[in-house]
């Protein structure tokens, strides 16, 4: 075995440039749409909410080294994926559960 | 100095408490002077307080489970004798506000304390014994998981002697639970209890993921994993899901009473209904953990006592995922009465009745299993047919209850009690009761004895049918759950026979405590020489009763689901390798038992506002922590003399055994 | 199975602790914050509207002081994956330096966030006023909890390095840091959509 285990490995200084320039453009961009406020709510809502996940993307990737092609990369990343539906399934359905049972208190 | 503990915390006026409290110090002082009388007090520090061995964790977790089943259940044998003797119009003999505490105390102590590490402890025995690893992923955290646990148990009985316990119901649903309603020590009491132990509970799911992930032995595939070893896994997977939502609303509850923040206070704006549905989106997934492991147990022993291989293996590990997962999207059936819209309660109620499918899948295969087998009727399979009887007539108390407009007739009725201790008892408890008495001799090397593990199981069986099926019937009749005592005829007759029925368990219980001494008394006689008492099926019983501590001299190859049955057959079995390696292991530490007490401490400061105590606990606490890090000798080597001492002893036995 | 996997496999069991499975545990353990988040997260969008007449999330943000917290963070990202990479290459100059750097950069987002929590509680818009600022200072002082712990950690890690060396385990912690430091700008991209940008879109 060499100097460090063999888990780490080295992936070098691109994948954190590529993926902070990634991040800064995929930061300015929806803060300058909520600042200048060009567009109407609904699509700046969506907008910066698809900005938002590209961006968790990006840093799960060039950060996080998450990958499906090593045997580690896809252990996380599976483990991501499942607690990925897990948040889903726990924050959608509370939601639903809450603004369901305030829509009936107001009715 | 002592915030706001004072003399009056002290129930000095309560007799029924100062009674238990007494018989507590009385049984610990003789523990301590026998202790000091015998020496042992270097032994048990050495071998098992700081022990990171699995196995010992196991012991220490059931030891911790057998203590608090008998405090739960004392709990018990109290609400019914009040309830049997507080009819027409009585006042019975516990006034409401010590009640109040003891179905609190019941209710926490049964699943937290009592259930949780039962399972844990098998789990701890079995499972790195049955993947062929020599110990789980992380063995330092595994011990200190234990400690956290033992350490919210603490804070649960020292409620008793300290202040009070909340008078909540085990759920502590705000508003009751805020500040203004329960002002006393009694819901920060529950906070921290279960605070602690559920961060326990998370490493140790953390810690049985990876192990079962990345520390199975050479040939392993996930699909070749025993049964038990596959549904203890979804119970893992569930718990790290799980427990964070329970940490995070007991930490916002917390908020709420100590900064006097308004998540689920009625005024500004808080919503109440947040705390219950996050509770139960840790609540439901609960039950699942519980129960889950119980039913690879009785898959285990149903195969192993039939002699067959168990039917339906692969269905059985996909209907235990799709339990897990259904598990998820189930939790508003707790609350269909808080007047979320149809659609909401349409869609739970569906999905609850859906989770009764893969269920139903479990039952027949355990029925295929048995069909054209010889099955042996030791306790453990009396415990597994006691189940799938009982069980089933939980699970469809449990359909019933999963129409939302059924349920609004029967919510907080004592028709749901009847339920869902249907379902726990019979499947949960009976489970761990099943793999107690299978395993026993695997964790003690001797077994336990038939006779009295038979009565002890009718005890219970009749007697659960004795106390709990009055229960629906006083639902029906219109009785609610958490009552004081009761005015009303026809009541009377079935509150009485579920007293008597809680007696008949009670000589259960006292059937079990006779039998483990009576086992103890007998250990030579029934001593399991061979380390495969049953005819065993998977890899932990190719190793000594107790395992080796180091669990395999080198590493099993496994080629099959039935490893060990495999290896039998074809002559692999308790084969002498030519040479032994040495083997790494971990060293034993005090720190997980320092930083459990610390933080102990630290909760119980917490409750009465002790900052100092808690700032000081809190820094020692992490300053053990970054010692224990930064501590370079944590491992060593076994020497293969050693191995090669204790491997010749194993096979010699075994050989002279077969011989016979 | 050919002879060289199985070598392999038997070494890999060979260690307790191995680097491989500490970071794959630790992985799983914040997993398990992420759903620690997540839950807190549901409660901020179940709460945010209750105002109780205090002010609302568009009353009391200011963006540019956001975005610029945004990018410290940013910017202590890539500067750890410089840590990380000189960890890696055993160069413990290296690795020390860029430790350090992220540290200023981490404390200096925590001592921004820290002035704009006193400035509201001075406003009189403290986490008691409004079931929301309860909820928003819960959520965003839970990131920072966080990132403190993460700080303090740094320290420790900072120490080990310098005193030990960058052996197989204190490279496997400078792992699991980084893990822990990515993940936690991986919420807060959410956090400054869900409540800042959100909060502030009228």
């Amino acid at each position: 075995m060499s100097q460090h285990d063999q888990a780490h490995q080295d992936h070098g200084i691109k994948p954190y440039v590529i993926g902070f320039v990634l991040a800064v453009i995929l930061t300015v961009i929806p803060f300058w749409l909520v600042m200048s406020g060009s567009m109407d709510k609904v699509t700046t809502l969506w907008t910066i909410v698809i900005f938002a996940v590209v961006q968790i993307a990006v840093h799960l990737k060039y950060f996080l080294h998450l990958s499906l092609t090593t045997e580690e990369g896809k252990m996380n990343t599976f483990t991501f994926l499942f607690s990925a539906l897990i948040i889903v399934l726990v924050v959608g359905l509370s939601v639903w559960i809450l603004y369901a049972s305030n829509a009936m208190m107001m009715g | 100095m002592f915030g706001k503990l004072t003399l009056e915390a002290f129930p000095f006026h309560v007799p029924i408490v100062m009674g238990t409290l007494s018989v507590v110090a009385i049984l610990g002082l003789a523990l301590v002077i026998a202790l000091t009388k015998y020496q042992k007090w270097g032994y048990l520090w050495r071998e098992w307080i700081t022990s990171v061995d699995h196995k010992r964790l196991g012991v220490m977790y059931i030891i911790l489970a057998m203590v608090m089943l008998l405090r739960g259940f004392a709990d018990a044998i109290m609400m019914r004798t009040q309830l049997a003797a507080a009819t027409n119009g009585a006042a019975g003999y516990l006034p409401p506000e010590h009640y109040d505490q003891i179905f609190t105390a019941h209710g926490v102590i049964m699943i937290i304390f009592m259930a949780m590490p039962f399972m844990i402890g098998l789990m701890n025995i079995v499972v790195p014994l049955q993947i062929g690893a020599r110990d789980v992923a992380f063995p330092f955290l595994n011990n200190l998981s234990f400690w956290l646990a033992v350490s919210g148990a603490l804070l649960v009985n020292i409620s008793l002697a300290v202040g009070e316990f909340a008078k909540t119901g085990w759920v502590a649903y705000p508003p009751l639970s805020e500040l203004t309603f329960s002002p006393d020590s009694g819901v920060d009491y529950y906070i921290w209890a279960l605070q602690i132990s559920g961060i326990g509970t998370t490493l140790t799911g953390v810690n049985f993921l990876v192990t079962v992930l990345k520390m199975r032995t050479r040939g392993m595939k996930l699909m070749q994993m025993p049964i038990f070893t596959w549904t203890c896994t979804w119970a893992n997977i569930l718990i790290v899901a799980s427990f964070p939502i329970l940490t995070g609303a007991l930490a916002m509850l917390t908020l709420d009473r100590y900064l006097d923040f308004h998540f689920f206070t009625n005024d500004l704006g808080g919503n109440a209904m947040m705390y219950i549905n996050l509770f139960w989106a840790w609540g439901h997934p609960e039950v699942y953990i519980l129960v889950l492991p119980a039913f690879g147990i009785f898959s285990e022993i149903i195969s192993t006592f039939s002699g067959k291989r168990l039917f339906g293996y692969t269905s059985m590990v996909f209907a235990s995922g799709a339990i897990s997962v259904l598990g998820f999207i189930v939790w508003l059936h707790h609350f269909f009465t808080m007047g979320s819209s149809a659609d909401v309660n349409a869609f739970f109620g569906v999905t609850t009745m859906i989770i009764a499918v893969p269920t139903g899948v479990k039952l027949f295969n355990w029925l295929f299993t048995m069909y054209k087998g010889r099955v042996q009727f030791k306790p453990p399979v009396l415990w597994t047919l006691g189940f799938m009887v009982t069980f089933t007539i939980g699970g469809m108390t449990g359909v019933l209850l999963s129409v939302p407009g059924a349920d609004y007739v029967l919510h907080n009725s004592l028709f749901l009690i009847a339920h869902f201790h249907n379902t726990i008892i019979g499947g949960a408890v009976f489970g761990y009761l099943a793999g107690f008495s299978y395993w026993f001799p695997k964790a003690m090397g001797y077994k336990l004895d038939e006779k009295w593990g038979k009565r002890a199981f009718w005890f219970w069986q009749i007697g659960f049918y004795v106390a709990f099926m009055p229960l629906y019937v006083l639902g029906f009749l219109g009785m609610n759950r958490r009552v004081n005592h009761t005015d009303n005829p026809d009541w009377n007759m079935w509150l009485y026979i579920a007293c008597a029925g809680a007696f008949i368990i009670a000589l259960g219980v006292l059937s079990q405590l006779i039998q483990l001494y009576v086992s103890y008394r007998d250990r030579e006689k029934n001593r399991d020489v061979t380390g495969d008492p049953w005819n065993g099926h998977t890899l932990e019983w190719s190793t000594m009763s107790p395992p080796q501590f180091y669990n395999f001299a080198q590493e099993p190859v496994v080629k099959d689901i039935d490893a060990f049955t495999d290896m039998k057959e074809n002559g692999t079995a308790y084969q002498r390798p030519e040479k032994y390696a040495p083997i790494h292991m971990p060293r034993n530490t005090g720190a997980g038992f320092i930083m459990g007490m610390l933080l102990t401490a630290c909760g119980f400061g917490m409750v009465w506002h002790i900052w100092w105590l808690v700032i000081v606990t809190f820094l020692a606490t992490i300053v053990t922590y970054i010692k224990r890090c930064y501590d370079n000798d944590i491992d060593y080597y076994v020497q293969p003399d050693e191995i090669e001492k204790i491997e010749n002893e194993h096979i010699a036995a075994v050989q002279s055994t077969l011989k016979a | 199975m050919s002879t060289s996997v199985m070598n392999h496999d038997a070494h890999e069991h060979e260690h307790h602790d191995s680097g491989s499975t500490t970071l794959f545990g630790f992985w799983m353990y914040l997993m398990t914050d992420c759903i620690l988040f997540a839950s807190v997260f549901a409660t901020y969008a179940v709460l945010f509207m209750n105002t109780a007449g205090g002010p609302a999330g568009h009353d009391i943000f200011e963006l540019d002081y956001v975005l610029i917290e945004t990018f410290a963070l940013l910017f202590s990202s890539i500067t750890y994956g410089f840590a990380m990479i000189g960890a890696n290459r055993g160069n413990k100059q290296v690795t020390l330096l860029w430790l350090a750097v992220t540290f200023v950069l981490g404390a200096v987002f925590i001592g921004m966030e820290i002035n704009e929590f006193a400035h509201l509680i001075h406003e009189g818009f403290g986490p008691q006023r409004s079931a929301f600022l309860t909820a928003f200072f819960s959520l965003v002082g839970m990131h920072g909890l966080h990132v403190t712990a993460g700080l303090i950690w740094m320290v420790a890690l900072m120490l080990e390095v310098k005193n030990r060396g960058l052996s197989p385990r204190t490279v496997t912690r400078v792992g699991c840091l980084s893990l822990f430091w990515h993940f936690l700008d991986v919420v807060w991209i959410c956090v400054f959509t869900v409540v800042y940008l959100m909060g502030t879109v009228q």
